[in-house]
């Protein structure tokens, strides 16, 4: 099947040759497992947002004639200490957090590569501000200023927690891309579009930053975990998603004390995050083989 | 000495790394006192002969076959035994001096821990006699330099006294390494004459590995061509370039570029195609593929190496046809471009004048300060017309790049003046800039690292038409027309630079450069990448689209071979210096300035008849440093003219800067006792 479509574009290459962003698709999809783990994140997504319309229970109902009662099918994942059922809490937990760790890694990435590449681009005045900001945002306790600032930022709701997590967590990363961009900027490809006239943001969208790819892309999957488990650090000490509301953090460390006396209660959030954590990584293992032409050779070209 | 036992005899020395074939059952034969030139291509397998007669290859490596070292066998022998023997029996001269020193010990004590290693000397006496090796290659005040650390010396010293440290116990064997690749020629032809010297000296056979014919010309007696792992022509010297039987060594002489301008029409002859990957060998003859006289007999099956006459052996079933056969007989020749030989007064691309760029020297972690200058480009002259192609000549280190980055950077330089298409690049306003950048493009030397690796091709040479502005269809469209006029595959545009091989690779960056339909394209070195038969086919596209597109090209070039090839003009630097400047038939064959002439009479020639009987100026000594300013001639110190001059003449070139003088029409030369001498001949 994909061999027949590689074949058309080579028949069809003559008239007008396949862009970056095709060819990086088309490798995309010729990846098994990160094909899989693309199809896990699509049906945790439907878990999440359809779950809780087929399932009677609302997150916040109690149902006083069953505590922590295991799997049934009243209950389906059974029901945690004061009767809630397990099932709706963790299904309302994984929207809040899979939305959480998806956005926070994504504008933490996007920020963190916008600055490293600038002040690695651009050297100067531009590196030393910028720099600076950094250097001051990594020095601020971090976790201190958002639980200061979260209460006043109740209107936004969980949107502006991912704001502020994804502020206080770029910084290291964009050192790391301005120094690669520093190297960068002295080969010779860069030096060669930069002779041609091409202009300074779009070399850093079309040279720099897909050669930073495979590191922003790891970086990022790593981050999708690490904002999951920060929100449930914040949350434990009351900032963040708040009771009644739930996220998966906030039922991992409720259902920890009780792992091993009342597994349910634990090991289907913790299970979730994992499989969460783990698709992420296989989709992101993906993208950055599409994005670097010679890792193909060593899996092999077409077939 | 023909008739005594070679004292190295190597026998169907085969050799693979994880099951690729990099060496395929090599006869070798060395005898006493002789030196035997080992040439081929990148890939070719020289290299690892040499590491596997040393028992140097890494354990990945599976050797088979057989190394005699006068009648004792060397392969299988144990660590121990093989470390009595290297440095001692048979030595090594690596091509990369700065990585075979240690760099903490002093170059005195690591040539007298070799001989100490082997013979029961005192430290005393060890040291008086690496001294006295210090100063056999040359090296001046040796007992001082003997306590100097490596990275005191420059290139050309460390491989003098690497080459010491070889002959240290008076080997019987010397193992030469491509020796001067990594060197500038004036410092190589220095290298080459130590080695010699150095080899009669101690009466030890050399084993000369290298790429370049003409270091094998003037140095071998004996030539062994190898192509994808076995040896396929050995020969006398003078038999081998006078009269090759292997359609291979034919392709390679023709295809090198001649400093003496050659015969002919002056294309070269391209062997087409590229060499086979090991592990994609064909079957049969491993050339056949490339060769135009391959039948089905030669693809079938491998020829044997075969004895044609008493020493000239060839693996070949051509050979008897090749009977003097010239490289245009069995190679097609591409046709010559005419080009449009115009009036003088074409409007010029490109004026510079009196250039000048230096780098401060900055020292300090928090708070830097400059504590001195380097003088990096100092006064260069360039002017190129429509249609012409001026190649800039220098050595490293000479200033070339950083005036080539200077005129592409398009802003106002720091010294003298850049005109751009008759525009004054000073006063430019950003419209102004952005539409020149647009007629002057750049190819870069090397072909891997200026292709962004992430993009496609057809991404790579649509930029320049995108940065114009030009819409992403139009580009597209353009793309399949310009891969056909470089000579690739139209098909092939949305694969990754990898992909490609380096004379490939080279295209792609010049089809991007044409991409925009430029006036004046800056080439950087554009084949010193690339192997010779490759090189040719790159070298005459370029003539071919400079005739057919009306081009003007910049060509920064160290390899004057390839500038006599390419270039209409050329101009000389040195020390961030124009010194000569002029046509280049002119420059080449009456020379004016000292500098020049050392230059060219240091490029090794591919004809071992002219090369032995050839002129030698041979410099002293290394270039300065930029870093100091010059009073009078910055040349002077090293001039083997100036040496010769009276009292009150040499006064002159101590006080007064030698400005360019004209000499015949558009011959101009910076020197105050210029005269012409003829280098490139052999000497009546």
């Amino acid at each position: 099947m994909t061999t027949a479509v590689v074949a058309d574009a080579d028949a069809v290459v003559e008239n007008r040759p396949a862009g970056r962003a095709s060819v990086v698709l088309r490798h995309f999809l010729r990846n098994r497992s990160a094909l899989a783990g693309a199809a896990v994140l699509v049906l945790l997504f439907v878990l999440a947002f359809c779950g809780p319309l087929a399932c009677h229970w609302s997150y916040t109902d109690i149902d006083y004639t069953a505590l922590r009662r295991g799997p049934s099918a009243r209950h389906w994942w059974g029901t945690n200490g004061i009767g809630q059922d397990v099932f709706a809490q963790t299904v309302r937990g994984l929207q809040k957090s899979l939305l959480i760790g998806l956005l926070v890694a994504v504008f933490s990435t996007a920020l963190a590569s916008l600055v490293g590449a600038c002040a690695g681009y651009f050297g100067g005045w531009t590196d030393r501000a910028l720099m600076f900001l950094v250097d001051l945002l990594l020095v601020f306790p971090s976790f201190l200023v958002i639980a200061i600032i979260s209460p006043r930022l109740k209107a936004g709701g969980w949107i502006a927690f991912v704001g502020l997590l994804a502020v206080f967590g770029w910084m290291i990363t964009a050192r790391v891309v301005r120094s690669m961009t520093l190297s960068l900027k002295e080969r010779e490809f860069v030096r060669a579009a930069r002779f041609m006239g091409v202009g300074p943001f779009r070399i850093i969208w079309r040279h720099v930053l897909p050669n930073v790819a495979s590191f922003l892309i790891i970086d990022a999957t790593i981050a999708v975990g690490g904002a999951v488990m920060s929100e449930t650090a914040l949350s434990y000490f009351g900032f963040g998603v708040q009771p009644p509301d739930v996220s998966l953090g906030t039922l991992i460390a409720d259902g920890t004390g009780s792992a091993v006396t009342y597994p349910w209660m634990f090991f289907f959030a913790a299970g979730l995050l994992v499989l969460f954590v783990l698709a992420v990584n296989l989709v992101g293992d993906g993208l950055r083989d599409a994005f670097d032409p010679t890792a193909r050779r060593r899996t092999g070209r077409r077939g | 000495m023909g008739g005594e036992d070679p004292v190295l005899r190597v026998r169907d020395l085969r050799v693979a790394f994880g099951g690729v074939d990099a060496v395929r059952g090599v006869h070798l034969e060395l005898r006493r006192g002789e030196v035997l030139g080992l040439v081929g291509e990148s890939g070719s397998g020289k290299s690892t002969i040499a590491l596997a007669v040393l028992g140097l290859l890494p354990d990945s490596a599976t050797v088979s076959g057989s190394v005699r070292l006068d009648g004792v066998e060397l392969r299988g022998a144990g660590d121990a035994a093989l470390s009595r023997l290297r440095g001692n029996r048979i030595a090594m001269v690596f091509q990369d001096p700065l990585s075979a020193f240690t760099p903490v010990h002093r170059i005195g004590d690591q040539i007298a821990e070799t001989i100490r290693a082997h013979r029961d000397i005192s430290r005393r006496a060890a040291r008086e006699r690496a001294v006295e090796l210090l100063d056999l290659v040359g090296i001046p005040e040796p007992r001082a330099r003997a306590a100097a650390f490596p990275h005191e010396f420059s290139g050309g010293m460390r491989q003098r006294a690497m080459i010491a440290m070889a002959v240290a116990n008076e080997p019987d064997v010397l193992l030469a390494d491509e020796p001067t690749t990594a060197l500038d020629v004036t410092i190589q032809a220095q290298v080459l004459d130590v080695l010699r010297t150095a080899q009669r000296a101690t009466g030890a056979a050399m084993l000369l590995v290298s790429h370049d014919l003409g270091v094998i010309a003037g140095t071998a007696d004996r030539v062994a061509v190898m192509y994808a792992g076995r040896i396929v022509e050995t020969a006398p010297v003078h038999e081998l370039f006078a009269a090759p039987r292997m359609p291979y060594t034919l392709g390679l002489i023709g295809a090198v570029p001649r400093l003496d301008g050659g015969t002919g029409t002056g294309m070269l002859v391209p062997i087409p195609g590229a060499p086979p990957a090991p592990g994609a060998l064909p079957s049969g003859c491993s050339f056949a593929p490339r060769c135009p006289l391959a039948d089905d007999v030669c693809r079938a099956a491998e020829p044997p190496l075969r004895k044609l006459a008493d020493d000239h052996l060839v693996a070949c079933r051509k050979a008897e046809e090749l009977q003097g056969a010239a490289p245009a007989d069995v190679f097609p020749v591409p046709e010559v471009p005419r080009t449009p030989a115009g009036p003088d007064d074409r409007p010029e691309v490109l004026r510079v004048t009196g250039l000048v760029k230096t780098f401060p020297l900055l020292k300090g972690v928090a708070f830097k300060r400059r504590v001195g200058s380097v003088y990096a480009v100092d006064g260069i002259d360039l002017r190129v017309r429509c249609g012409e192609t001026l190649a800039l000549v220098g050595e490293s280190g000479s200033g070339k790049t950083t005036a080539l980055f200077e005129v592409l950077g398009l802003s106002a330089p720091e010294g003298g003046s850049i005109e751009v298409l008759g525009q004054d690049v000073a006063g430019l306003t950003r419209q102004q800039a952005a539409a020149l950048r647009g007629r002057t493009q750049i190819v870069f030397q090397d072909p891997m690292a200026s292709l962004d690796p992430r993009m496609t091709v057809a991404g790579i040479i649509a930029e320049p038409l995108l940065a114009r502005g030009v819409a992403r269809a139009e580009a597209a469209r353009r793309v399949p027309e310009l891969l056909r006029q470089v000579g690739l595959e139209p098909g092939h545009a949305d694969r990754f630079p990898h992909e490609f091989s380096g004379g490939q690779r080279q295209r792609i960056g010049i089809a991007r450069a044409l991409s925009v339909r430029p006036d004046l394209v800056v080439l950087d070195e554009p084949v010193s990448a690339l192997d010779v038969s490759v090189q040719a086919g790159v070298l005459n596209l370029l003539r071919r689209l400079k005739a057919e597109l009306g081009l003007a090209y910049l060509f920064v070039s160290h390899d004057l071979s390839v500038v006599r090839n390419i270039a209409d003009r050329v101009s000389v630097v040195y020390l961030g210096r124009t010194v000569e400047a002029g046509a280049v038939r002119e420059v080449f064959e009456r020379p004016l300035h000292p500098y020049t002439q050392a230059l060219l009479s240091a490029v090794p020639l591919p004809d071992p008849g002219v090369e032995r009987r050839r002129a030698r100026v041979l410099l002293a000594g290394d270039p300065p440093s930029p870093t100091q300013r010059h009073t009078g001639c910055r040349f002077r110190a090293r001039c083997p003219l100036h040496a010769e001059l009276a009292e009150a003449d040499r006064e002159r070139c101590v006080r007064e800067v030698p400005q360019p003088v004209p000499h015949a029409d558009d011959h101009v030369a910076a020197c105050h006792f210029a005269r012409p001498r003829a280098v490139l001949t052999a000497e009546a």
